[in-house]
């Protein structure tokens, strides 16, 4: 599963992307979230205040009890500033 | 027409194309964000706009349908500029024509209003001595949430 990274969240894992193995019962973005706070602390960091985090499931805006399988492009960011 | 692009842009180009396109224009709006000089922290360096490739254009295409639904348009455009710009450069331009006023003016705040938080685009501010990701502001929210489609 192709996971990308932007704003401060990127800064503080100090990647922008990356390419991650899940197991088949993960099954939505908040269950993702979970399997990546128990990967190590900067994860659990980030996501420690899941409130001012906002995620896309393929560049579509989605919320966090939404499904997802292993062909997703998931992008976890904070509020977007446009304009 | 949405573009999100590194480089300038200018709003008579923009508008001439759009000219160009349409007969039976009586009304153009616009609007262009720019970069200020004293933004939350004083001295600004620039200000640095991420994106998210391919979410920011769909994005973009997506506002402009939706003005385009609620309103009766002619020539519409939306460029979203990404990379480091410093004060004075402009980061954002929308046009929106229609025959009358009303709808020309309405649709270019609804699509600026609607970028502000739908667009994914994220501004990392760098000032003499550090550097801050912008935080989304409450009142972009509500501004937003008061169009109400």
């Amino acid at each position: 599963m192709n996971i990308l990274y932007f704003s401060w969240i990127k800064d503080k894992l100090g990647k922008t992307k990356e390419n991650i193995t899940i197991d088949e019962n993960i099954s939505s973005v908040a269950e993702l979230i979970t399997f990546l706070k128990s990967k190590d602390e900067t994860y659990k960091e980030v996501f420690k205040d899941i409130s001012s985090i906002r995620v896309s499931i393929n560049m579509e805006t989605a919320n966090m009890e939404d499904s997802i399988s292993i062909n997703d492009e998931i992008a976890f960011f904070p509020p977007m500033t446009g304009g | 027409m949405i573009k999100v692009q590194k480089e300038n842009f200018s709003i008579e180009a923009e508008i001439k194309k759009i000219n160009n396109s349409f007969e039976n224009i009586g009304a153009i709006s616009s609007f262009i964000g720019t970069v200020r000089n004293k933004s939350v922290h004083e001295n600004l360096i620039s200000m640095t706009l991420e994106h998210y490739p391919g979410m920011s254009e769909k994005m973009l295409e997506k506002i402009e349908e939706t003005a385009k639904k609620k309103w009766k348009l002619l020539g519409t455009c939306i460029i979203h500029r990404y990379g480091e710009l410093f004060p004075g450069e402009q980061i954002v331009l929308v046009i929106t024509t229609s025959k009358h006023r009303k709808e020309a003016v309405e649709s270019c705040h609804f699509i600026i209003d609607w970028l502000k938080t739908k667009g994914p685009f994220w501004k990392y501010e760098k000032t003499n001595d550090s550097g801050f990701w912008v935080e989304a502001k409450q009142s972009d929210i509500d501004e937003e949430l008061k169009w109400k489609i």
